[in-house]
């Protein structure tokens, strides 16, 4: 996916205005997860799979209704159910649809050494190319939000797509199709952004979430998956959301300074003992060699 | 003995012991570089593809340790660092500038090549440690995740170390004391070979009384 459909500006022998004008041109495009209107039914998981083509996996059973335990590399999307008390006593009861955020500055892509194995489309969404994937797990390492999962069979890492075969054809991501109570949204950064707002600020002024808020964490350039979350101070609450994500500082310095620093020693290496020969040459052999 | 008599300075078994060594690290220095660098990825290529070559690296790790430690049962010994090394490494200069005779006798191996020894052998334990951590890095739990990248980071450095060490080595032996290439190749040197080069290793071995050590 790399070209959005084409928008039309103008139209010949058209009477009236063409169509789509006006709408948003906006390129880049935004999930939004309103957790506060999730009620845990895992519609999106069904569709994700089956969108996918992935078989439907076994189920555990430990007293939850978490029947599915983690992300794996054929299921990107998981609802994580949290039982929470907040520190006034009250229970929640919390559902989080987990998968890949696509980072605007993406702890994935800056780990990965393999040519073309991930991408960053300009729309924003992150991509990983199974075919040019060598299976060395760095995007694992990379990434702040614990989302690619390894195929051991395969040696490939996979994660959420954002349907990004579907959003090239102008259509939703699954999830957002399947998504009964619209807790789903799908659309361009500013508009989910705007939406997100305006959802947090209801929130704060007509219920007792005083704390809502929108969860687009700057620390990876923000996301091209928002969450509303009933309490902003405390993303940990649902399943391990982190409250600062970045990339780790070791990442950077690996991908950064180590990279350049290392090449320029190894460089220097060879080309140092290339001048010690022309200038000092060889030993020789006291008494002379005798081949 | 006659000067162009050949000295045995391998057997066998240090030889395929060494070449051993040098097939493993060189398989895991090219297919690391290749993952290290983007300018570097090309040599991904020439070991089989970088999925093979991702597949492969560990597990030639893995032999190179094994190797190490089979090199270690034999020369460890003859690794030790002694006092008159440090004597030899205060006079390096005088190595580096081929003005050998300021530099006090040697034994069966120069300070330069127990130091190159000791940076493989303790590089090999920190890449191994480092390297199973990058091998599995989802069996490391996520709350644990600063052991992926600290682990990641010292591979990195202990393998650049180690290559700094290679590119002495292998110029040495290759370019700067002829005759070393044949002695780990088919095991033997000249007696002039040795006197010059590794004199008291050379008197023990021919019964003479030797200086110091």
């Amino acid at each position: 996916m790399s070209n959005g459909p084409l928008q039309i500006k103008a139209v010949s022998g058209q009477a009236g205005t063409p169509p789509g004008q006006g709408a948003s041109r906006d390129y880049d495009v935004c999930k939004l997860i309103d957790v506060t209107t999730c009620i845990g039914c895992k519609a999106c998981e069904v569709a994700c799979v089956e969108w996918n083509g992935y078989p439907f996996r076994e189920t555990v059973f430990d007293n939850t209704y978490q029947t599915m335990p983690d992300l794996a590399w054929n299921y990107y999307n998981l609802i994580r159910f949290n039982e929470h008390t907040t520190p006034e006593g009250e229970f929640q009861w919390l559902f989080r649809k987990d998968g890949c955020l696509h980072c605007a500055d993406p702890g994935c892509l800056r780990a990965c050494p393999a040519e073309g194995a991930i991408v960053q489309y300009s729309n924003g969404i992150v991509d990983f190319q199974q075919e040019y994937c060598i299976g060395c797990q760095y995007c694992v390492t990379g990434c702040p939000f614990n989302i690619p999962k390894f195929n051991p069979e395969t040696k490939k890492v996979h994660k959420c797509t954002l349907c990004s075969d579907r959003v090239g054809a102008g259509l939703e991501p699954a999830c957002i199709k399947a998504c009964p109570t619209g807790c789903l949204h799908f659309g361009s950064k500013d508009d989910m952004l705007d939406l997100a707002e305006k959802r947090a600020a209801q929130l704060r002024e007509h219920t007792s979430h005083k704390n809502a808020g929108v969860y687009n964490p700057a620390g990876v350039g923000g996301t091209h998956v928002m969450y509303v979350l009933h309490d902003i101070e405390n993303p940990e609450a649902y399943g391990g959301l982190p409250k600062d994500p970045r990339i780790p500082l070791l990442v950077k310095i690996w991908k950064g300074p180590l990279k350049w620093l290392g090449n320029l020693a190894m460089t220097a290496g060879i080309v140092g003992v290339a001048v010690h020969y022309l200038r000092f040459g060889p030993k020789k052999t006291e008494g002379g060699e005798d081949k | 003995m006659s000067a162009d008599a050949a000295v045995e300075r391998y057997n066998f078994a240090e030889r395929m012991c060494h070449w051993s060594a040098a097939a493993t690290y060189l398989y895991c220095m090219f297919s690391g570089l290749a993952l290290y660098s983007p300018y570097l990825f090309w040599m991904a290529a020439v070991m089989g593809g970088a999925p093979q070559a991702r597949y492969w690296h560990p597990w030639s790790g893995l032999g190179f340790v094994i190797v190490a430690l089979w090199m270690h049962r034999m020369w460890s010994r003859a690794m030790k660092l002694t006092a008159t090394d440090r004597k030899w490494m205060k006079e390096i200069k005088a190595y580096a500038t081929n003005e050998d005779e300021k530099l006090p006798p040697v034994g069966r191996f120069n300070a330069g090549q127990k130091q190159f020894y000791w940076v493989m052998y303790y590089g090999a334990g920190l890449l191994l440690l480092t390297g199973i951590v990058m091998w599995f890095p989802e069996a490391i739990p996520f709350r644990w995740r600063l052991v992926r990248s600290i682990a990641v980071v010292i591979h990195e450095c202990a393998a650049l170390a180690t290559i700094g060490g290679l590119i002495v080595h292998v110029y040495m032996g290759l370019f700067v004391v002829p005759g070393s290439l044949h002695a780990i190749v088919r095991g033997t040197v000249s007696r002039n070979w040795a006197m010059t080069h590794h004199r008291n290793w050379y008197r023990r071995l021919a019964g003479e009384p030797v200086s110091e050590e």
